[in-house]
């Protein structure tokens, strides 16, 4: 399994579920590499299944849903399912904004999120 | 002179102080003017500094938190896309603090844009595009955006949610 830098992933049964290990996703090269291991997850170790816990993030930005959509992509490609969870309403309304709340499939919690696959 | 500087001298400070037919003359409690690389770590310290100052006023975090977005996302598009990320260009960042009001402007050395031609990031054709969210989310999370005729300068404002307080 690869090691990520800015991500710890939890596995529960077949899900691999992933918390950010940065407070803030903002763009700067850290992005870049955030970007990447997301990216690796499905393409290098195959997995199908994901949760995104945003549990401990407090501030994303533009450049961070750029990166989510991407990789909703590439989840899709491989026949796999992206779900979201533990959005702090700021974040969340983000997502309402954009519209993204609607492309991605957002769950209260992660108890909810791994129920819903 | 005007800003931005035409050379790649050092600006005159006194060149680009902020002038009073930009900034209302309404009494404010702080003020900055920053002018700064085209580096994104340069465009944060500066947007903590305006921050720090929100929090040391008592504003909510929700408030805080739209003016973060609305300047990183505008901060963004003038070090990358006004300025191309050119070491060489600058960005001037100019602040005022009211008592229920924040006011920033943000100026690049770019060519500039229209944003009426900016597409709608909304768009069912455009929703799974990666780029192109940020000035509707400074739209959405600021009281009021502004650019210049050009498209190089932003003018930001934030009326405080919740009490005015009497002190």
């Amino acid at each position: 399994m690869t090691a990520y830098r800015h991500l710890a992933i939890n596995e529960v049964d077949d899900v691999a579920v992933v918390h950010f290990r940065n407070r803030r996703i903002v763009e700067d090269l850290n992005i870049q590499e955030l970007g990447q291991e997301l990216f690796q997850l499905v393409e290098t170790d195959q997995r199908k299944k994901l949760v995104l816990n945003f549990s401990s993030v407090d501030f994303l930005s533009s450049a961070a849903l750029g990166k989510l959509i991407t990789l909703d992509k590439k989840v899709k490609a491989h026949s796999g399912a992206l779900k979201l969870c533990c959005i702090r309403s700021e974040i969340f309304e983000v997502f309402k904004i954009t519209k993204l709340d609607r492309l991605f499939d957002i769950r209260k919690d992660e108890a909810d999120a791994l129920a819903a696959f | 002179m005007r800003w931005p500087p035409s050379d790649r001298g050092t600006p005159d400070p006194a060149s680009h102080q902020v002038k009073p037919t930009s900034m209302s003359e309404e009494p404010w409690i702080w003020q900055c003017e920053r002018v700064i690389p085209s580096r994104a770590e340069e465009g944060r310290r500066v947007q903590e500094e305006i921050l720090h100052k929100l929090q040391q006023q008592n504003w909510l975090e929700r408030d805080v938190f739209g003016v973060r977005l609305a300047l990183e996302e505008a901060l963004v598009n003038a070090i990358k896309h006004g300025n191309a990320c050119d070491p060489s260009k600058q960005v001037r960042i100019a602040c005022r603090l009211f008592r229920n009001r924040l006011r920033i402007e943000i100026t690049d050395q770019g060519r500039g844009f229209d944003p009426a031609h900016v597409p709608d990031p909304t768009d069912p054709q455009r929703i799974a595009c990666p780029c192109g969210r940020g000035i509707m989310l400074m739209r959405n999370f600021m009281s009021r955006v502004e650019f210049n005729e050009l498209g190089n300068q932003v003018a930001m404002e934030k009326t405080r949610a919740g009490k005015t307080w009497a002190t």
